[in-house]
């Protein structure tokens, strides 16, 4: 099911986090930019680097490394923000993605795709649609819907909740 | 087609505001039965329903309406009189047509025969036969100019005895004003020396300016049970548009010959009532042209003339000289119908679309001003400074156009009121004040579902019931009063009531027993009030279809802080509550006060910021970790932002305290640096940050960051939780 998607979709866009590749699908793809200053959200999960400036609209960024739960990483020339349209509780929502660098679009042919392994991971496998091959490569084909979809807000509520009822400690000191 | 779908969702917007204008003439009408203006407009309302209704295709209203319509016509000419049963069934009506509107299928046909049937049932039979003979005059339409208006003269000599026969001679002159535009003169000259005065006599008698396109048969029936023993006389003078201002001038002269105020046989002599006297004495050749300039240029007004000179006296000419003025009035009106109406209707997804792209040019002006700043270029200088002047401009214009005044909503709730207040059998009027601030549009909007709540409060839980009243000793008619003005760069409102009034204890108690509160909690009455904004929290003893259910006050206050708002609680048991809503002008733009936290820039809506102080070292020192500063004497509790948002890096050696009035409560925000002034576009964080404490939205700096906006109510109570949590543990 997902896998037909995957075919008869135009392309996806390729890129990496730490030293996996990734990719999503083009047409849910606004644009990529250039690392700009995030304004960090106050009592917010770390995950949520929080809020650029395109284009005079605020947009919120999320660190996909953070949310994989990757270690974090320096701010390179090749870091950047693709800007994705996720439908958000039935809502087309402008979000940002922080990537370390973005590759290639990429179109997969029937043979190089592979559903998704249900162990192996250090993903939720919900979110990816299935394992592109390419090179001797895999390739993690996310389905960008899920990974910021509202119940992912719930848990963004929830660490919120969690860090606001560790937060008396932290003040009383 | 697209365009005939166009023209009927113009007609359902039109519908939905005759409606609107039909309910509060309805409720006007109650408190002044024997209005007939209102009357008039309520019909007016009706026929412009039915009307526009039939030319679109919404045939079940214009029948619907129809019938009501005849029962208004009847109304108006007096054959039947106004009373409660006609305005409860004539409200229905409108809802009825409304759910017409709204959705047809489920619309129920039988009700709409009910409603009728008891109209009908209201009305006198035998008038049923007449009012098909009165229906086909022409009503009249809203925009007058559209028809051809003629002015009447008419002079009203009621008989000595009209006061021993019942007839009020006010209401047959208030029924005129129904039919148009009309300016009364009251001719007192009739009336003897005061020894001789027999007071059920009537004296006075009137002469009558009107301009109508309904005929001289409407005028004659309104005066149709008199007529026969009064004095009537009805003239036209002016009709449609063979009247220059010129001709209305020269027109006095006859105006006195007309009305038989100088009974000059030479005046009679003159056969068109049309001519001057100049012209005719010129046609004649008695009189040379010149000579009769040099002897205009001489002379007084006729008017003046002829009370100089002892003739009439000065009421006639008063009367005469209204007749000139509201025929020189009622053509100057026709004049401006004619250019272009004064509004037009624009969608409110344009105008969000203007403020939008308003703030943008805002932030966008920003970064000129901080640019050029930063060149030392006068002559940038002089252009980024008069790019602001026009931005402002451009800004407060922007917003104005979406200024609603409040009197739209106010009228919204006095139906509500009626409702409430007769389904629980209490008595309640309501009195507005203030109903032409302005507010904008959206905030309006949002505004609405809090009033209705807090109203249903307090007639629900307020005001008390006639007998209870009474064995109080106060008033059996409760009232509420719904006040808004302007205070700074807030609207506030207040809704009154002079019922039961919040009991401290009661509250106190439930706050207890729900664990909102610890028992030996010490509050301020004002504190103990804002607990009953706490969700889950009632103190009703029974609940009702309206409220008790307590989820009431706290979708209230965060109703009202969706919108930057705030609420305030005063109350007195026995005497009243006054609930306070204080509201922000406008949800687009503010001034804020731009602070600087580490590397991290916030904006503190000026409007609640009072001072800025500084906050040294030795302060700290002094204050043994307690959180309090020392203003002038006065101490002032402050949260240090740095901490509260987890902000990294080492403070400066001085900071600063930012002091906000919040509710009445003083509460100062510890920064780094304060920056200055900034003019604030206010951007929603989006769906993602919507549950955020702390933080209202953000904005976009002049170079091109983003810094966000501090939710200062937000953060005093989260920090007021958590102590409460802290004191707990």
């Amino acid at each position: 099911m997902s896998i037909a998607e995957i075919e008869e979709s135009t392309g996806h866009l390729t890129f990496k986090l730490d030293q996996e590749l990734f990719a999503i699908d083009i047409s849910k793809v606004r644009e990529v930019l250039e690392y700009t200053t995030v304004t960090k959200v106050p009592q917010t999960p770390e995950f949520m680097c929080g809020v650029i400036n395109l284009r005079g609209g605020v947009v919120p960024v999320v660190d996909l490394r953070r949310k994989f739960s990757m270690s974090a990483a320096e701010k390179t020339v090749n870091t950047c923000i693709i800007i994705v349209e996720v439908l958000l509780d039935g809502v087309i929502t402008v979000l940002g993605a922080l990537a370390d660098s973005v590759q290639e679009v990429h179109e997969f042919e029937a043979d190089q795709i592979e559903p998704a392994p249900k162990i192996g991971t250090k993903l939720n496998t919900d979110f990816i649609k299935g394992m592109g091959k390419r090179d001797d490569q895999f390739i993690m084909i996310l389905d960008i819907d899920k990974v910021f979809s509202i119940d992912e807000l719930v848990i963004v509520k929830q660490t919120e909740e969690c860090s606001a009822a560790n937060k008396p400690e932290g003040t009383t000191k | 087609m697209s365009n005939n779908e166009q023209h009927k969702a113009a007609y359902v917007e039109e519908a939905y505001e005759l409606l609107s204008a039909l309910e509060t003439s309805l409720l006007e009408l109650e408190d002044n039965l024997e209005d007939m203006e209102i009357v008039g407009t309520i019909f007016r309302a009706l026929h412009t329903i039915k009307g526009s209704g039939s030319m679109f295709g919404f045939d079940d209203i214009a029948s619907f309406t129809h019938d009501i319509e005849n029962i208004f016509d009847k109304v108006r000419n007096g054959e039947m009189s106004v009373t409660k049963e006609l305005i409860d069934l004539t409200l229905s009506a409108g809802d009825h047509i409304k759910l017409l509107l709204d959705e047809p299928e489920l619309a129920d046909k039988q009700m709409a025969g009910d409603i009728i049937a008891s109209l009908k049932a209201l009305s006198p039979k035998t008038i049923v036969l007449h009012e098909v003979k009165t229906s086909p005059a022409p009503p009249q339409s809203v925009e007058n100019a559209l028809e051809e208006d003629v002015t009447y003269r008419i002079r009203f000599r009621p008989p000595l005895d009209i006061f021993i026969r019942g007839i009020n001679p006010i209401h047959l002159i208030n029924e005129l004003h129904l039919l148009g535009d009309c300016r009364i003169t009251a001719q007192t000259d009739a009336i003897p020396q005061i020894v001789d005065i027999n007071p059920e006599h009537c004296y006075t008698y009137w002469d009558i300016i009107l301009t109508t396109s309904m005929g001289v048969n409407a005028i004659k029936d309104v005066f149709i049970f008199i007529v026969d023993d009064c004095e009537l006389d009805i003239d036209s003078i002016a009709g449609g548009n063979n009247l220059d201002e010129e001709a209305i001038q020269n027109k006095l002269q006859d105006v006195f010959a007309s009305q038989g105020y100088v009974s000059q046989e030479d005046w009679q002599e003159i056969s068109g009532p049309h001519k001057r006297i100049g012209d005719i004495l010129l046609e004649r050749k008695d009189i040379s042209k010149e000579d009769l300039q040099k002897s205009l240029d001489g002379q007084k007004p006729i008017g003046e003339i002829l009370v100089d000179s002892g003739r009439i006296d000065s009421g006639k000419v008063e009367s005469a000289l209204a007749e000139q003025q509201h025929v020189r009035s009622s053509l100057k009106k026709k004049g401006k119908a004619g250019l272009s109406s004064s509004s037009i209707r624009v969608s409110s997804d344009k105008l969000d679309n203007l403020v939008n792209l308003v703030g943008e040019l805002v932030t966008v002006q920003a970064r000129l001003t901080q640019t050029s700043a930063s060149r030392n270029d006068p002559e940038l200088f002089l252009i980024s400074e008069e790019v602001e002047r026009l931005t402002e401009e451009l800004r407060d214009n922007t917003m104005s156009v979406r200024m609603v005044p409040i009197g739209t909503m106010y009228s919204k709730f006095k139906r509500l009121v009626r409702d409430l207040s007769d389904e629980m059998g209490k008595e309640v009027q309501m009195s507005t004040e203030g109903s032409d601030t302005e507010l904008d549009k959206t905030v309006i909007e949002k505004l609405n579902d809090p009033m209705v709540h807090l109203i249903r409060n307090s007639i629900d839980h307020g005001i008390e019931s006639p007998d209870v009243r009474r064995s109080l000793g106060k008033p059996e008619e409760g009232t509420l009063n719904l006040t808004a003005r302007h205070s700074g760069a807030n609207v506030v409102i207040e809704i009154n009531d002079d019922g039961a009034g919040l009991d401290p204890e009661a509250i106190r108690g439930k706050a207890v027993e729900k664990g909102l509160i610890e028992q030996n909690a010490e509050l301020s009455e004002k504190e103990i009030f804002a607990l009953i904004l706490a969700p889950g929290f009632s103190t009703a003893k029974k609940i009702t279809s309206v409220s008790g259910r307590g989820v009431g006050m706290d979708v209230v206050k965060r109703n009202i802080e969706a919108v930057r708002g705030s609420i305030d609680i005063e109350s007195h048991k026995g005497t009243g509550t006054t609930i306070t809503l204080s509201l922000p002008l406008t949800l687009a733009i503010i001034d804020g006060l731009l602070v600087k936290v580490g590397e991290e820039m916030f904006v503190v809506p000026l409007s609640l910021v009072k001072e800025c102080v500084e906050l040294t070292g030795e302060d700290i020192s002094n204050a043994h970790g307690r959180q309090i500063s020392n203003v002038r004497g006065e101490i002032v509790p402050y949260i240090n932002l740095r901490e509260k948002f987890s902000i990294y890096g080492g403070k400066p050696d001085i900071e600063q305290i930012v002091i906000t009035n919040v509710n009445g409560q003083r509460v100062g925000f510890v920064v780094d640096h304060v920056i200055g002034e900034h003019q604030t576009v206010i951007k929603s964080l989006g769906r993602v940050y919507k549950d955020i404490e702390g933080v209202s939205g953000a904005t976009i700096l002049g170079d091109g960051t983003v810094a966000l906006i501090i939710d200062v109510s937000k953060l005093l109570q989260s920090e007021r939780s958590l102590l409460a949590g802290n004191s707990n543990n």
